[in-house]
């Protein structure tokens, strides 16, 4: 049995590696349809053998499988490994990036139609998909290392897939860059990791972890800080790069210039989602460190809170759900630092199932609309796209966690984990996740009331057209909106009911989810819970405060606007990271760039060294080549000299 | 004194041209000019047959014979079969050349075929006597051949300052072999060679005529290398010589000058090795730094592949200096490959020639690329090669050279070799911008013999194979010093 789980594990991985390869080097030859059919098949196989990883794993309780496929290196007794790690963690994992990616697939078949560039895209989410899997599979961190920075190359391959969009550029710079600073923080701490535990294999890291709790390292000569915080924040600032937490958010934004069915699939469900999922594997190293913890819950929070507001102001429908992404990632990062993994896993696995129904509804809505993405031109939508329409109530209902709905039961979990979290900043942190759930709600049912609703605003040429896209790209919607409603109703095995075992490690004064535990009641009493708390009736404020100033008063907003301009200009400029970092950090690296271009590079290297040596040489050969004199004599007397030269030198006693 | 009459069977080589030349010399007055294709197949099958009677007579044992005076190694058979090669290739290389200026004649074949029986003779010999005679019929040879033109000046001027020097030098290193006569009482190398370990002659009363009898020899050898300060003649002869000939002078007796290293300096004179490795050392870096720096400023294809060769005369002295087993490997595999690379590009002289028009000019290649890209790739490969650039074999034989010195901890001189290895690379780049990235100034096709074509690119392209798969020669290179 295990032999044949270890081929089908390979063949989890492989199948979309070799749709990748058929879709991107033979494009060409296998035409359009080929390319989809064959990355599709690929999916839709791991998709498949996910199913039947996850009741092998989960349903038939089979202990989890850590195995290695291949040695790739061993340098000094350490021993770098292609291997597979399943255990309920990863089976969840799998089942959610390989569900939404066939989604997405199939989708693109319908959004891509007209594109050029269509192979090439299939080979990319293919290959993404690929990359993603070896990253939630992984047994040791240099595996965990290339999935992570595999997704990343395919995220920047694909922000920048229409190549001949300025701005598309430049985004995709943008992440790549931004993300080199949170890999730069893995990598170190993967290195640190490598360096105390002389181990990349998880298994050995966890065991050996609890030892090193007392041991202390000096970065600045004079302050011991503990080994243990230092690689879990090192490990963190990767996941916030990845996982798009203030400050390293800033690339999220943007890469909302890629194709749509991307901004879904990687940009909002998976990938964003990596750091969540390693902070999870890791918690076995987490756990031993609360400065770390408390570091995470702050982070988090900040994130959940302020990208929120970001929202408001946005008037692109992409942005606004990337915004939204980002303070629901900001969400998942808070319950890891209440030490409730299961919880952020949970809001995770919603989370990417309502939040690309509503990335694939809003490029139906785009679509529809000629690819016009400014929401103040939209409006009474509902009409011509009710598909659509109910589609994306569902998705923004499940993300202001409205009770019944998938986000109600994940969020609603978070919310009172951080309440009952006792480390330092979880009072600073509960009250952002609280205003968060007002502000959520505020800016989905703007949109959603400026989009579907409200007097129509599209020129006359674009009205005539709408009509509800094409059936493959609706269905992924409907398949997605399925989830999106019933996901929720595993909260009690998932989070109460000890389903991670062992992949998920909370020490005992941490378990804030375990309290939680002890008063949960069932889903209705979970529910009716829910409807008498603060968040519900947070939440309803908020859609209500968007009825309002958007679809009775739309009067208002206006008027708000120019009243509280300076904090309006706050939001819109996004606090001005965008500024500070274009002006500090890549003015200042070029000013500096530049000055090493003009000094070392001109100067120095070009024109004392290289420059001055080839001159040096040329000069020396025009003038030694006159020795050369085409005289007999002069030849004759040079050999006689030489003759002279050696034997003085070489013949003693002369 | 008994005369035993001595086993011929190792010399059959030597003995079957050396009819064959006089064969073909007197065969040739009966050859009208149009027929003259028959005496250079005559010559090219003889060099085939002789290297069929070598391949069968080649064992690794070692036999002397003629009273010890002649040796057939495995080193002698290896090099002997590239001196058949080497002077096939210039012999199908130089046709189309002679015969459009008129000296398509016996004369070429002959004196090449006697060449190559100097060099056979250097190369099997073991008396200091039969390496004089070898020299002396190789190179009167090749003075005979720079004056082959005998209407152009230069060739006559090549000629005559050629057999001038060559006669001092010729005279040094007989003068050389007569002091060392005159210390050990023999001319024959192995008891030559017994006679100074024995009676402890490199400390004793005799050790200042030694030296001095060694530095003579050196400097012969020197001169047949081309070694700095014994290099003048090779940029004017090179340059003054009809490209076919420079052709010949330019490859194959750098394979009989290496063996008569191996004979003297290696065999002779090993137990001197620490004193003949610094004047060695001394050279090679002159010949080295001169001969890249100098080329640099030359504008003449010719001088500057001549400078080029002084240059790897400098790199072939570092693997003899080392003194080492793998070090004369690597000398032996570095002068195989210089004369594959040098035949190469010099055929890419003869190949963009054409009556009237010699090609040596730099400016001349330029935009080759335009008129006929497989020539430009050819030569791109062949200037690579010379440069060391890798995947190419140039790369190998400068890399098992400067690993051989480097394992005899001369790493300062490691250091030299590779700067100078740098400076030299950009004359050879410089003509690849020349060939892709100039307009070119001539227009008129490139006409060729299409056997001359095949070869060429055949030699191109195993200087590319042998780069990428340098395995086979350095195995038989090895074996072949034993």
């Amino acid at each position: 049995m295990s032999d044949s789980m270890e081929q089908i594990y390979l063949a989890i991985v492989l199948a979309p590696l070799f749709g990748a390869i058929i879709a991107g080097l033979f494009g060409k030859q296998i035409g359009r349809a080929g390319a989809h059919w064959v990355t599709n098949i690929g999916v839709a196989i791991s998709f498949i053998l996910s199913i039947v990883v996850f009741k092998h794993i989960v349903i038939d309780a089979a202990p989890s499988f850590n195995g290695t496929v291949y040695t790739w290196l061993v340098s000094e007794g350490i021993r770098f490994e292609i291997g597979f790690l399943v255990d309920r963690l990863t089976a969840i994992m799998l089942l959610v990036v390989t569900f939404v990616s066939l989604m997405v697939h199939i989708y693109t078949i319908g959004y891509m139609h007209d594109d050029p560039g269509y192979q090439r895209f299939f080979c990319y989410i293919s290959l993404f998909t690929f990359s993603m899997l070896m990253l939630v599979m992984a047994n040791n961190f240099m595996q965990l290392f290339f999935g992570w920075e595999a997704v990343g190359l395919v995220s920047y391959l694909l922000i920048g897939f229409w190549y001949k969009k300025e701005t598309a550029i430049y985004a995709n710079l943008k992440a790549f860059l931004v993300n080199r600073v949170g890999d730069f923080g893995f990598l170190l701490g993967i290195a640190a990791i490598l360096m105390y535990f002389n181990s990349l294999d998880y298994a050995e890291v966890f065991q050996a972890a609890p030892t090193m709790t007392q041991l202390t390292m000096e970065i600045i000569p004079g302050s011991a800080w503990s080994v243990m915080t230092v690689i879990c924040i090192l490990l963190f600032i990767g996941a916030m790069g990845k996982s798009a937490q203030v400050p390293l958010h800033v690339w999220l934004p943007d890469s909302m210039e890629g194709p749509t069915p991307i901004s879904a699939l990687i940009h909002a469900a998976t990938m964003v989602t990596a750091g969540i999922f390693m902070v999870a594997r890791m918690s076995p190293m987490f756990e031993l460190s609360e400065t770390a913890l408390s570091v995470v819950l702050v982070i988090g929070a900040i994130t959940a809170l302020f990208m929120g507001l970001l929202g408001i102001v946005q008037n692109d429908i992409k942005r606004v759900v990337a915004y939204s992404t980002l303070s629901q990632l900001g969400y998942m990062t808070v319950a890891l630092g209440a030490s409730a993994y299961a919880a952020g896993i949970f809001h995770l696995m919603t989370h990417a199932a309502f939040k690309a129904l509503l990335f694939l509804g809003a490029g139906s809505v785009i679509i529809a609309m000629h690819h016009e993405q400014d929401i103040t031109k939209m409006g009474g939508l509902k009409k011509y796209l009710p598909v659509t329409y109910w589609c994306m109530l569902i998705g923004s209902l499940a993300l202001i966690g409205f009770p019944g709905f998938s986000g109600f039961f994940s969020k609603d979990a978070i919310i009172e984990a951080v309440h009952a979290s006792t480390i330092p900043g979880a009072g600073f942190a509960y009250l952002c996740v609280l205003l968060g759930v007002f502000v959520t709600a505020f800016y989905s049912f703007r949109m959603f009331f400026l989009v579907f609703h409200t007097k129509e605003r599209m020129d006359e040429h674009t009205r005539s057209h709408l009509h509800e896209p094409a059936k493959i790209v609706i269905l992924p919607l409907i398949a997605l909106a399925i989830p999106s409603v019933v996901a929720g109703y595993y909260i009690y095995p998932l989070l109460f009911g000890g389903y991670f075992g062992d992949a998920i490690v909370v020490s005992q004064q941490h378990d804030t989810l375990a309290k939680l535990g002890e008063s949960y009641t069932g889903i209705f009493g979970f529910m009716a819970h829910g409807l008498l708390a603060l968040p519900f009736w947070l939440a309803m404020a908020g859609l209500l405060s968007a009825w309002y100033l958007y679809e009775k008063r739309p009067d208002i907003p206006g008027m708000i606007k120019s009243r509280a301009a300076v904090i309006y200009n706050i939001l819109i400029r996004k606090y001005g990271f965008d500024e500070f970092n274009d002006f500090f950090f890549a003015g200042g690296a070029r000013g500096l760039g530049r000055l090493f271009w003009n000094i070392g590079d001109v100067k120095l290297i070009d024109g004392l060294i290289v420059n001055g040596t080839a001159k040096s040489v040329g000069w020396f050969s025009a003038r030694i080549r006159h020795l050369q004199t085409g005289y007999l004599y002069h030849y004759a007397f040079a050999m006689i000299i030489g003759l002279v030269v050696l034997v003085v030198f070489f013949v003693n006693d002369l | 004194m008994s005369f035993e009459m001595p086993d011929f069977t190792p010399a059959i080589p030597e003995i079957f041209i050396l009819c064959m030349a006089c064969f073909i010399l007197v065969a040739d007055l009966f050859v009208s000019d149009d027929k003259r294709v028959i005496t250079y197949l005559m010559s090219l099958a003889t060099l085939v047959v002789a290297a069929m009677i070598t391949i069968n007579l080649h064992s690794t044992e070692t036999v002397y014979t003629f009273s010890g005076t002649y040796v057939k190694d495995a080193m002698s058979d290896v090099l002997k079969l590239f001196i058949y090669l080497i002077t096939a290739v210039v012999f199908v290389y130089s046709r189309g050349y002679l015969s459009e200026r008129n000296l398509f004649k016996g004369e070429f074949y002959v004196l090449g075929l006697f060449g190559v029986l100097g060099m056979m003779i250097m190369v099997s010999a073991h008396n200091f006597l039969t390496i004089y005679l070898g020299l002396e019929l190789l190179s009167l040879c090749l003075y005979a051949l720079v004056a082959l033109q005998r209407d152009s000046i230069f060739a006559s001027e090549a000629a005559m300052k050629y057999f001038v020097l060559g006669a001092i030098a010729s005279g040094l290193l007989l003068y050389g072999m007569s002091l060392l006569y005159g210390v050990a009482g023999t001319l024959d190398i192995t008891t030559f060679s017994n006679v100074i370990t024995a009676n402890n002659l490199t400390g004793g009363e005799y050790s200042t005529v030694l030296a001095l009898g060694m530095v003579m020899v050196i400097v012969g050898i020197a001169f047949k290398l081309g070694a700095v300060p014994f290099h003048m003649w090779v940029p004017d002869i090179y340059h003054g010589a009809p490209t076919a000939v420079t052709l010949y002078i330019g490859s194959v007796p750098k394979l009989a000058a290496f063996a008569l290293i191996m004979r003297l300096l290696v065999e002779g004179l090993g137990e001197l090795h620490a004193q003949w490795q610094d004047i060695l050392i001394i050279m090679a870096i002159l010949s080295m730094g001169l001969g890249n720096i100098v080329a640099i400023a030359q504008a003449n294809i010719k001088r500057m592949l001549a400078y080029s060769t002084i240059s790897h005369v400098g790199f072939l002295l570092l693997g003899i200096l080392a003194g080492t087993k793998e070090g004369y490997s690597a000398a032996m595999f570095y002068t195989i490959v210089y004369t594959i690379m040098t035949v190469g590009g010099f055929g890419m002289v003869l190949l963009l020639s054409r009556a009237g028009f010699e090609a040596d000019k730099l400016d001349d290649y330029k935009g080759l690329n335009e008129r006929s890209p497989w020539s430009a790739i050819m030569m791109l490969i062949l200037m690579f090669s010379m440069a060391g650039v890798p995947p190419t074999i140039g790369f190998y034989a400068k890399f098992s050279v400067i690993e051989a010195i480097i394992n005899v901890d001369l790493i300062w001189l490691a250091a030299i070799a590779v700067i100078f290895s740098v400076i030299g690379v950009f004359y050879y780049i410089r003509i690849i911008k020349l060939m892709y990235f100039d307009k070119p100034l001539d227009t008129s096709p490139i006409t060729s013999t299409p056997d001359m074509r095949l070869i060429l690119s055949l030699n191109s392209l195993a200087v590319l194979a042998l780069g990428i798969f340098p395995g086979s020669l350095l195995a038989v290179c090895v074996a072949a010093i034993t």
